[in-house]
């Protein structure tokens, strides 16, 4: 046998219907039958969800760490981004 | 055998096979080759154990008394518990303890798929609700039957190692005890007849994916369902019953 680690995959379980998938964690698998067995046993075992996504991580791509600045600074003093600048009639008040 | 006694027996019969094969599975837990294994086979364990109490209140319930079901499960000796010799096989290691668990899921989902129709109503709930997992355990098994079988060399033969040392104890399975025979004529049973090539046809199946064979030498061991067990049998209970042994009633 191959001393090999099993690719990683991030597991998305979706709580109920019409909810979004969220992202819950990873974790090593075969292939993608066996990560969406080992989601079911390791993520889902106190009613966690009704639907399992799995993606192998690798496929997953990110930003650079190092452009932190250019990207997220700039939004920093954007509040008019913000809808709160609307009157909201009274009856909408808990919006 | 009144019929009372009848169903207290059978339920045992029935209990004694999940609790057994959950404490054998449960031993993994910490050991598991991966984490997530680990994981998956304490989840089996817990659904087998959970059935195993069901099971063992209703007997309890039909003893009467001051019997309970820790009662049920931790003060009977070796003669007295019911389960199948195939459960109680050691782990040895991932391929027999997989083998083990296909062997006994096959069979543990076409008696509870027969046992929803039992005229007994307290079998027929237990058996729907652990039927959902058991459809759960077989098709986990099936999943390492046939990675593992049709897998590398080394898997290969661990795998049919494990089919060659444990196919002598899958015979007893269908071979009904007096207690099951008349369980069956008074109709809360299934008939151990039918499951047999619903269960061989399976096995076959799942082997041939795996790349795997069923041994030539057909000899089958038998003695568990009377209580005439291996001598693996004492250990697993000194195991299980020490706590309620030594510090009677203990509670948590």
């Amino acid at each position: 046998m191959s001393n090999k680690e099993w690719p990683l995959w991030e597991v998305f379980i979706r709580a109920k219907q019409g909810l979004n998938h969220k992202h819950v964690g990873s974790l090593h698998a075969a292939d993608v039958q066996m990560a969406i067995e080992n989601a079911r046993d390791v993520y889902t075992r106190r009613m966690e969800g009704v639907s399992i996504w799995v993606v192998e991580s690798k496929h997953l791509h990110a930003n650079e760490p190092s452009e932190q600045d250019e990207l997220f600074d700039p939004a920093n003093d954007k509040i008019y981004r913000h809808p709160t600048f609307y009157i909201l009639p009274e009856e909408l008040n808990h919006m | 055998m009144a019929e009372k006694d009848l169903l207290y027996n059978y339920s045992l019969h029935l209990a004694d096979n999940s609790m057994i094969l959950g404490q054998r599975c449960g031993e993994w837990c910490g050991h598991g080759p991966v984490l997530e294994q680990d994981i998956a086979l304490t989840n089996i364990a817990l659904d087998l154990i959970g059935e195993a109490r069901s099971l063992y209140q209703l007997a309890a319930e039909l003893k009467g008394g001051n019997a309970n079901e820790d009662t049920v499960a931790f003060l009977r000796d070796v003669m007295a518990y019911k389960n199948v010799l195939l459960v109680e096989q050691p782990n040895y290691d991932w391929a027999y303890t997989i083998v083990r668990q296909f062997f006994y899921d096959v069979f543990h989902f076409y008696l509870h798929s027969e046992l929803i129709n039992s005229t007994e109503p307290r079998l027929s709930n237990i058996a729907a609700k652990s039927l959902k997992e058991v459809t759960y355990h077989l098709k986990w098994s099936s999943e390492w039957m046939i990675r593992l079988g049709d897998g590398t060399d080394i898997s290969r033969e661990k795998m049919q190692d494990a089919v060659n040392g444990l196919w002598e104890y899958t015979g007893e399975l269908f071979m009904p005890s007096a207690i099951e025979q008349q369980a069956f004529e008074a109709g809360f049973a299934p008939d151990l007849n039918i499951l047999k090539p619903l269960w061989q046809e399976k096995v076959e199946d799942i082997l041939a994916e795996s790349t795997l064979f069923i041994p030539e030498n057909n000899y089958q061991q038998k003695g568990g369902k009377t209580g005439v067990h291996s001598e693996h049998m004492g250990y697993i209970l000194a195991d299980m019953q020490y706590l309620q042994r030594a510090y009677p009633g203990a509670n948590w």
